[in-house]
């Protein structure tokens, strides 16, 4: 145990000199990797971001009826309760639905220069079946009820958003795919260039001795660290972008009373990343060895 | 220790280096392979360290055959014998310490054992007092000796050297045959390829001359 671990650090050893003695080319290596992870990494990011705003609001199937002043509340209460595709019901009167509003970001200025509440009482609707055609089938029947002046459905928006976070969600997915695989193809090519420059080395080696396990740790050591280095490299890449980005997105939030800002990944995330980097550096050496060191 | 029977090598493309070869040799004895060039010589070292695998036949050593051996289980034999090349074969990128070291990184030895054991066998070959210099810097002679105390360093219970007195003047090629000549006294096994007609008769106790990859004197 104490060589097999001996023998790990020695590789560790060779291949952290090997970088050190070719610094332009590992920083080259290492910046081809980060920008290129950098892509679907700042793409996941500026989803997260999305997904946290979208999550403010509901994403349950709901309904809002908005009742016309003369409306008789406690008989459409009745017809409400009585129709089984209505799940749950809640009254928000207009006083609470001015309330609500008053103490929404970026509103209290809106609601304060208001001389009257122009808010309708509301009765807010979660059907039991949340599917766009049931929803749509609720609405109407709700819509033909005397005293109703509106209905609304709620989620489609946010339901719409969803599809989209996931349609960017797939991009990103293929975006990851592809720069993956390029990355692999990057320290691919890095090893090979290694093997060949130590071929001598190497041939000398195997002669004298030493195992294959013995001649290939060092390059899969030197491809786990070039695809770490890159991964660093991908999230001090991603957390400048977002400063810059932030600039522009705390001037647009602030228009809107806002204080939104772009959050950085988060630090499980962010290991993740590295992690990733590193294990595409770990494939890409290990099917260059598996090629050119048989 | 060393056991050829009925072996033949033909390479890739038809060409035949060896052909029913048979021989053997028991730990501690000397030999000399010689021939012309192409006879066959440098085949029959390169089998003996499974650098090369038999096309018919079997090659025993330390009593492993050779031929039936796994990929994986070459390094281990490899380990037990000293390989000397008449091109030396040393890293041009790192001390002559750290050439001697090289074998001995792969091992179980504890660094400051493997230390040692570097400066033992420099000291052996007379190089110790270059253990920091880079072989470059060393003369053809001190270049096979250092290549020398590489291949003892692990201890070896054979010795192979193909022409190491090739590309030599007289006194340095000299001293290399009685640096070998000083292990195999200790019990160590030794084939030695040449073809130095006064070099053999001057030392030679068993010869395995070679002609056109046949064993025309064992």
């Amino acid at each position: 145990m104490r060589t097999w671990l001996r023998q790990h650090r020695g590789a560790f050893t060779r291949a952290v000199h090997k970088l050190l003695a070719q610094r332009a080319a590992t920083l080259l290596n290492a910046l081809v990797i980060g920008v290129a992870l950098s892509l679907p990494a700042g793409g996941y990011a500026l989803l997260a971001n999305l997904q946290g705003v979208a999550q403010r609001f509901t994403f349950e199937p709901q309904v809002s009826v908005f009742l016309k002043p003369e409306a008789k509340r406690a008989e459409l209460e009745a017809r409400l309760r009585a129709d089984r595709r209505v799940a749950a019901l809640r009254f928000v009167s207009r006083d609470e639905a001015l309330a609500e509003l008053r103490v929404a970001e970026g509103l209290a200025d809106v609601v304060a220069a208001l001389e009257r509440n122009p808010l309708p009482d509301a009765f807010v609707v979660r059907a039991a079946d949340g599917g766009a055609a049931a929803l749509e089938g609720l609405a109407g029947t709700l819509r033909a009820l005397p005293g109703v002046a509106n209905v609304q459905v709620d989620s489609a928006w946010a339901e719409r958003l969803a599809a989209l976070a996931r349609i960017g969600r797939l991009a990103l997915a293929a975006l990851a795919v592809l720069l993956a695989t390029g990355l692999v193809a990057v320290t691919f090519n890095t090893i090979r260039l290694q093997i060949l420059t130590q071929r001598e080395e190497i041939e000398v080696s195997q002669l004298l001795g030493a195992t294959d396990a013995f001649v290939r740790r060092p390059f899969f050591y030197l491809g786990l660290l070039q695809g770490l280095a890159g991964g660093v490299l991908a999230l001090a890449i991603l957390w400048a972008g977002l400063a810059v980005l932030n600039a522009g997105v705390r001037d647009l939030a602030q228009a809107y009373g806002s204080s939104f800002q772009l959050v950085f990944l988060p630090g499980r995330d962010a290991l993740a990343v590295v992690a990733f980097a590193a294990l595409l550096g770990w494939l890409g050496a290990l099917l260059s060895v598996s090629k050119y060191l048989r | 220790m060393i056991s050829f029977s009925a072996v033949s090598k033909r390479y890739p493309g038809g060409q035949e280096a060896l052909a029913g070869i048979s021989f053997s040799l028991a730990a501690g004895e000397l030999a000399f392979v010689t021939g012309h060039s192409g006879a066959g010589k440098s085949t029959l070292l390169k089998l003996i360290a499974a650098i090369e695998r038999p096309t018919a036949g079997s090659v025993v050593v330390n009593g492993q055959n050779v031929g039936a051996l796994k990929r994986g289980a070459v390094p281990y034999l490899r380990r037990n014998l000293g390989l000397v090349f008449q091109d030396h074969k040393l890293l041009y990128d790192r001390s002559v310490f750290d050439n001697v070291m090289l074998p001995l990184s792969f091992g179980t030895l504890a660094p400051r054992d493997a230390a040692r054991r570097v400066r033992a066998a420099l000291d052996k070959v007379g190089l110790l007092a270059r253990e920091r210099a880079n072989p470059i810097q060393l003369s053809g002679g001190e270049q096979q000796r250092l290549a020398i105390a590489r291949a003892v360093v692990n201890r070896p219970a054979v010795l192979v050297a193909d022409e190491p007195t090739a590309n030599l003047d007289a006194e340095s090629a000299a001293r290399i045959v009685d640096i070998l000549l000083s292990f195999n006294q200790v019990g160590v096994t030794l084939v030695l390829a040449t073809h130095d007609e006064a070099l053999v008769a001057r030392h030679g106790r068993r010869v395995l001359q070679l002609a056109a990859g046949r064993l025309a004197r064992a």
